[in-house]
């Protein structure tokens, strides 16, 4: 993921995930291992028997590091993902899971009770966005939470890790599930800490209206991977600490322009003046 | 593409179709991967197969034996059996560059590229 910006702003998911990105997936090892222990920790919340095999649907299944997670704790699965790029690492790295090209906001294309379970990482808060003129978030996660709940077995677990953009997105989400007939709730892992903070949608097929919920985790064990801190403003301190002044800053504006062979004024001796108070 | 996940799919996404099952299959080049026998996950995963789907299948993708018509009754313990439904289920994979799935339907074409089946519709279409 790219830093400060959220991806799902900067292009649809189809889009974003291209080969530069795809390759990320299996190379920066940071990254990898933060998805990794998001699979792991989502499939402890799935709450599945021991030592059995399970039929498990990967949502945004990407490069397969999930998958590799869930092959670990013995399962077959079966993965769907938008993007193109990202299933052919998943299929360079010959991940053990069948592989299919779909968008979860059109549905997931299973007969119904197919899986005994299902997970996702780090994908649920795209559907959040309208990236195309006849995307509608309500009705894509609606049609999405729907054809879920059918391709569940009675009484399995849904179980999505995501990153949402505010209070607004979560409700939103929550909403849609639960109109699609699930029951469940947030699990909030290290709520304390900004950084490890980490969001569980924990979604239950039948049962009770209100089922209780796991645990979150709260402390921050010594395995957890490391964060470095980010400078609060990397172009100041590129330039060297030194805040520049308004006239320096629109004169370089300016030349930025000239370079890019923009339209732009010319220079005078008000350039980057204040306007007197009488104008 | 396994068979498994071609049991499993269905084109219900589109608009007004009803039940989109089963796609039909047209491949004609497979390959053959040999994977890990679980005969224990294997008889919870039989249940839900359909079983004449999976050997309409089998036969559509020819090269390879038979399949029994029918489910056995005693699966769940005949080994022999369970071996067999492995093979189809998990070995068998579509590698095809030309490869495509067809919807019961609306006959809408679900195209096999590089073994991934592409289920991506039209927004217009959903």
């Amino acid at each position: 993921m790219s830093f400060g910006k959220r991806p799902e702003l900067t292009a649809p998911p189809e889009f974003f995930y291209n080969e530069d990105e795809a390759r990320k997936y299996s190379q920066n090892s940071r990254m990898m291992e933060i998805q990794g222990e998001m699979a792991e920790r989502a499939i402890e919340l799935l709450e599945l028997p021991e030592d059995e095999s399970k039929l498990i649907l990967d949502i945004g299944c990407g490069s397969g590091l999930s998958g590799a997670a869930l092959e670990e704790a013995g399962h077959y699965w079966v993965g769907m993902d938008i993007s193109d790029a990202m299933l052919n690492v998943a299929r360079d790295r010959e991940v053990e899971g069948d592989l299919i090209l779909s968008d979860m906001g059109q549905g997931v294309p299973f007969r119904p009770g197919s899986f005994d379970g299902a997970i996702s990482i780090s994908a649920l808060q795209w559907l959040c966005n309208a990236d195309k003129r006849t995307h509608k978030p309500v009705q894509r996660l609606y049609r999405f939470f729907s054809s879920l709940y059918g391709v569940l077995d009675n009484g399995s677990r849904a179980v999505f890790q995501f990153y949402p953009a505010d209070q607004g997105q979560t409700d939103l989400i929550m909403q849609q599930a639960k109109r699609a007939g699930f029951n469940g709730g947030l699990v909030i892992d290290f709520p304390e800490s900004s950084k490890a903070k980490k969001y569980y949608l924990v979604l239950v097929v039948g049962g009770k209206s209100n089922p209780i919920m796991p645990q979150p985790l709260t402390n921050i064990h010594s395995n957890s991977v490391e964060y470095t801190e980010r400078p609060q403003d990397r172009r100041r301190a590129l330039a060297g600490g030194k805040t520049k002044s308004v006239k320096d800053w629109i004169q370089d504006k300016k030349d930025r322009r000239r370079r890019q062979g923009k339209d732009t004024k010319h220079d005078s001796k008000y350039t980057g003046r204040k306007r007197s108070s009488k104008f | 593409m396994k068979l498994f996940t071609h049991n499993m799919l269905t084109s219900k996404m589109i608009r007004n179709v009803q039940v989109g099952y089963p796609l039909k299959l047209c491949a004609s080049e497979v390959k053959i991967t040999p994977t890990d026998f679980r005969p224990g996950f294997l008889s919870k995963v039989i249940p839900k197969i359909d079983w004449t789907v999976l050997v309409e299948a089998v036969n559509s993708v020819g090269n390879t034996e038979p399949l029994p018509p029918a489910l056995a009754e005693d699966y769940d313990k005949n080994d022999d059996f369970l071996r067999k439904a492995h093979h189809a289920l998990f070995e068998i994979e579509i590698e095809v560059i030309t490869g495509e799935m067809e919807c019961p339907e609306t006959g809408r074409k679900f195209p096999i590229q590089n073994g991934v089946p592409n289920m991506l519709v039209n927004e217009d279409e959903v």
